[in-house]
């Protein structure tokens, strides 16, 4: 009971990354009609948003002690982080604190980034055949990453979470079951609840609002909302930069649980098609859903029992559920009818 | 008209003959040594000699292939006379002067093996067909080692491995043309058995998470014995793929397990990866089976335990060379090294360093680059003031035996790189293991153009 609980929270969090980002690429697709590749770029400059923040911030100013010396006798070097050296404790604080405070410079950052990929690029291509629409952006990812890899290097660059929650949280005692049975990392439980918080607001945002309103109205029939006098191309550019900054989000947050480097998008991208394509093209409650599943499925997936019973099922148990899904119901969970079936 | 056929007799004409060999100067490649000195893989005719170092500078050992490139950047400056010679002016052979390899002025090319075994066969045949490497080394992955082996024996140059610790190097996959300065994990198993025993007494139960291939199966297999043969039961053995990255889904099974230890046959950023995790679950303040649940990562580095940062703590390991040795050899190549970098040198540096020392020494022997001559000049090859102490390159394996250092994670490093202490050591004899204690084949001398 125990080990199947401890697994259902392990599908949690990788869960909720692929919840957000295929949230984003259904947005893209049921507004603008694009299938968009580049979306996992997205995700991964999101992570560099967190890792550029830590670096401006942990800029090394260095002086040299003379009355100590290095290991190899040099004088010895002291480093000091720029953020602790003109704000002395506060600046340790704001260190420790980096990847969620990165969010403040990933939001404008991922919006800008979302608003000028769609007016640059993606607007031309918007009454082009799906298969153009998929080189284009998976081109467009593969840049990204080359510039990131170019600025960044190629390796993975650890971000560590903030020292209030290292460590993990004994989830089984709170639930009656045996204490220290079932622990979680605290950062992984954070990072479930920001997944859920930010999945709520895209949707009370859509489902609330003037805006998201019309947005709907458009993804249902983009003509007669024009029709209306709307102008409904300007609204789904911010969507795609709105789509941008859910990723982006998602991706400073998963910063500390997988030291990011160039190709994490792409490592995501794949999975998250999958879970587009199982909850449904065009359905945002599908690809929440089918995130969410498919996360716990390949977690529990990964259990020694069923390992040992079936070998390598844990890499292969997402596409043998998409093939599945697909033979069953091949619009996929919530799919729409209608939607790529020209 | 003459009569030649009168003239010259069978015996005379084979005279004429030999006497005309000689005058025409072939004798002295008769008679020396060098006789066969142009019938190699890329024989050096200029005044340099090009050496090829295949690292990884992409991938899960990315770190540790970073660092070797460095040592190896070192050890051509030290070799060609530049710097303050780092280890040479203790190292027991006197062969090594400042002035190259036999005269000549070493150069080298470098290539990325993207820790991959076909990136890295590509790498080092394109070093050795394009660029003319004489001698290949590198590694930082026993796939990768092992794959590049292969390759320099089919082509009859010297592979001087550097980080490979999978038993199969100089085990079933051992090569004439292959040479492994670094230890291996049925090393590190008896190195590091009785550390833990002591530590954490012989009613044990672990769960081995592992990378999945040849170094990690190896590597299991060798903790699995050491710690049976402690008492201890074996839980579960898990592969994972090497770089997973994420081990999330590898780990919350342990916490159910009935196990008490999690052995992490992990290296490189996996190592890292894994065992931050496993720290960040709780694992190391949990309480199982009515003891402290500990983590034991068998082999281990100080660039392993700079990235896990406070997850080291307290954790067990072995390590080939600690740069804070205070023999010295170690302490020259520390200081070389932190003068240059301006960071101590981790064991994969090392072991890289001292690689290529060892060629250029075994050149300078010989008296000779031709494969065969050097092959057999590092053949039972004793040696010292290289940081292991006394140290025996074995002929019948190509594998070095020395000292094995268990290592712990310190709880109070006293700054940056002071990471680990060495706890114990295990001697060369305890180590030393017989030949055919592992089956394998070395393969012919036989030299080969490319």
């Amino acid at each position: 009971m125990e080990a199947i609980f401890a697994q259902l929270l392990n599908g949690l969090d990788k869960g909720g990354a692929y919840a957000l980002i295929a949230l984003g690429l259904t947005l893209v697709f049921g507004t603008l009609g694009v299938v968009n590749f580049a979306h996992g770029a997205l995700f991964m400059l999101g992570a560099f948003c967190a890792v550029a923040f830590r670096e401006l911030i942990t800029y090394e100013i260095v002086t040299t002690d003379p009355e100590q010396l290095s290991p190899w006798g040099s004088p010895l070097e002291i480093r000091t982080p720029i953020a602790q050296q003109y704000l002395g404790d506060w600046g340790a604080v704001i260190i420790d604190y980096s990847v969620p405070l990165s969010i403040l410079l990933a939001i404008p950052v991922m919006l800008i980034i979302g608003i000028v990929m769609e007016r640059g690029l993606i607007k031309h291509f918007y009454n082009r055949p799906h298969a153009e629409q998929i080189l284009v952006t998976f081109g467009l990812a593969i840049v990204l990453q080359e510039l990131v890899k170019t600025f960044f290097g190629p390796n993975p660059i650890p971000q560590p979470m903030p020292s209030t929650f290292r460590g993990a949280a004994d989830v089984g005692s709170w639930l009656g079951l045996t204490p220290g049975a079932v622990t979680y990392p605290w950062w992984r439980l954070v990072y479930f609840l920001f997944s859920i918080g930010i999945l709520s607001a895209v949707f009370a945002f859509l489902r609330f609002t003037t805006f998201g309103m019309v947005v709907r109205a458009g993804m249902a029939d983009r003509e007669t909302v024009r029709l209306l006098g709307i102008d409904i191309d300007r609204r789904f550019t911010l969507m795609f930069g709105l789509a941008a900054v859910v990723a982006g989000l998602a991706g400073v947050m998963y910063t500390p649980l997988l030291p990011p480097n160039y190709h994490l998008g792409m490592e995501f991208l794949v999975l998250s098609f999958v879970v587009v394509v199982v909850g449904g093209m065009g359905s945002l409650p599908g690809a929440v859903a089918a995130g969410f599943l498919l996360g716990i499925l390949q977690s529990f997936a990964s259990m020694t029992a069923i390992k040992n019973l079936i070998p390598g099922i844990d890499q292969i148990i997402i596409y043998l559920l998409a093939v599945v899904i697909l033979l069953v119901r091949p619009r996929g969970l919530m799919g729409r009818r209608g939607v790529m079936e020209s | 008209m003459t009569n030649f056929k009168k003239g010259i007799s069978r015996r005379r004409l084979i005279k004429t003959g030999l006497a005309g060999v000689l005058a025409t100067g072939v004798s002295p490649y008769i008679f020396s040594r060098s006789a066969f000195a142009q019938e190699f893989c890329n024989a050096p005719t200029g005044d340099t000699v090009t050496l090829g170092f295949n690292v990884p500078l992409t991938g899960a050992y990315a770190d540790e292939g970073a660092d070797e490139l460095r040592a190896f950047e070192l050890a051509v400056e030290h070799l060609n006379g530049e710097g303050d010679g780092g280890m040479i002016p203790h190292f027991s052979s006197d062969a090594l002067t400042g002035n190259g390899i036999l005269g000549k002025r070493v150069a080298y090319v470098t290539g990325d093996t993207q820790t991959q075994s076909d990136a890295a066969r590509d790498s080092a045949r394109r070093m050795i067909e394009r660029d003319g490497a004489l001698m290949i080394s590198g590694g930082s992955s026993s796939g990768v080692a092992i794959a590049v082996q292969g390759l320099c024996q089919e082509m009859g140059v010297i592979f001087m491995a550097a980080l490979t610790h999978s038993n199969d190097t100089t085990g079933k996959d051992r090569r004439r043309y292959g040479f492994r300065h670094f230890f291996n994990a049925y090393q590190s198993g008896i190195g590091l058995g009785p550390q833990l025993g002591d530590a954490y007494g012989t009613d044990r139960r672990a769960y081995h998470l592992t990378a999945d291939y040849t170094w990690g199966w190896t590597q299991e297999e060798s903790m699995i014995a050491a710690t049976e043969a402690l008492g201890w039961e074996t839980a579960e053995t898990v592969r994972t793929p090497v770089g997973a990255g994420d081990f999330s889904q590898y780990i919350t099974p342990v916490l159910n397990s009935g196990a008490d230890v999690l052995i992490l046959n992990h290296y490189g950023f996996d190592g890292v990866n894994s065992l931050t995790q496993a720290v960040q679950f709780g694992l190391k303040d949990r309480q199982a089976n009515g003891k402290n649940f500990q983590i034991v990562l068998p082999l281990v580095s100080d660039l392993m335990a700079a990235g896990a940062g406070n997850a080291m703590q307290g954790v067990f390991g072995t390590s080939n060379w600690y740069w804070s040795q205070q023999d010295e050899g170690s302490k020259a190549f520390t200081n070389s090294f932190g003068a240059k970098y301006g960071r101590p040198p981790s064991q994969a540096a090392h072991t890289s360093y001292v690689q290529t020392l060892l060629y250029a020494d075994a050149a300078e022997r010989a008296g000779t680059f031709y494969p065969p001559e050097v092959i057999r000049a590092l053949e039972d090859y004793e040696f010292d003031g290289l940081g292991n102490g006394p140290t025996l390159y074995r002929g019948a394996d190509h594998q070095c035996f020395k000292d094995v250092f268990v290592v712990q994670g310190k709880e109070n490093p006293s700054n940056e790189f002071d990471l680990l202490e060495v706890v114990s050591t295990a001697s060369r004899d305890n180590v030393t293991y017989a030949p055919d204690f592992f089956e394998g084949e070395l393969g012919p001398y036989d030299p080969a153009m490319c």
